[in-house]
């Protein structure tokens, strides 16, 4: 799992079976000091309250759709906590 | 599985419950030579590690939700699996990096 900003939603009335009623989120990835690292994506909030601004930790690949409720679902990445507080040495 | 260096902790409230009751550490991920490069993993610790300890991690899903014993549903892949105690190398692999 890597760090990511939430920068902005999407919304996707036509979507895929399964995902009725999954918020998507784009999300910048970061590197360990939380600057912007690669391109943004659109990822699944797995958490279902995470918004725009706040500092998250996403999962990638088959374990983004398993943070979903139908876990059989086209989705790469997903948001699965919103962070409270980062302690880096 | 890789050889990480523990450089931090991750504290959230709201997360996926699978996560609840687990410790999440921040995990540099090593070269050969021992230098932590620009990756890095938040990962479940499974054999209390701490800061600054030399690590290995599993970073696959199937057996990261077999060690966490949630198959086969589990959303979570990077998982601190053992504290290292020694690494043995070819010098010239050593110096290769």
């Amino acid at each position: 799992m890597q760090f990511a900003r939430v920068i902005g939603t999407l919304v996707a009335t036509r979507k895929a079976e399964g995902l009725e009623g999954v918020k998507f989120l784009i999300v910048q990835p970061l590197d360990k000091q939380r600057q912007p690292a690669g391109e943004p994506v659109v990822a699944a909030d797995g958490t279902a309250q995470a918004g725009p601004g706040e500092l998250v930790f996403i999962i990638a690949i088959r374990e983004a759709a398993l943070t979903l409720p139908v876990t059989f679902v086209p989705v790469d990445h997903a948001v699965v906590g919103i962070v409270d507080e980062v302690d880096i040495v | 599985m890789y050889i990480g260096r523990v450089s931090g902790t991750v504290v959230a409230t709201i997360k996926n419950e699978l996560f609840v009751g687990r410790k999440l550490l921040v995990v540099d991920r090593l070269d050969l030579a021992g230098h932590p490069t620009a990756k890095y993993d938040i990962a479940v610790d499974m054999v209390q590690a701490g800061v600054g300890d030399l690590v290995l991690v599993l970073d696959e899903g199937n057996s990261a939700r077999q060690i966490v014993g949630r198959e086969p549903d589990g959303a979570i892949r990077a998982v601190i699996v053992g504290i290292v105690d020694q690494v043995a190398l070819e010098e010239d692999a050593r110096a290769g990096v």
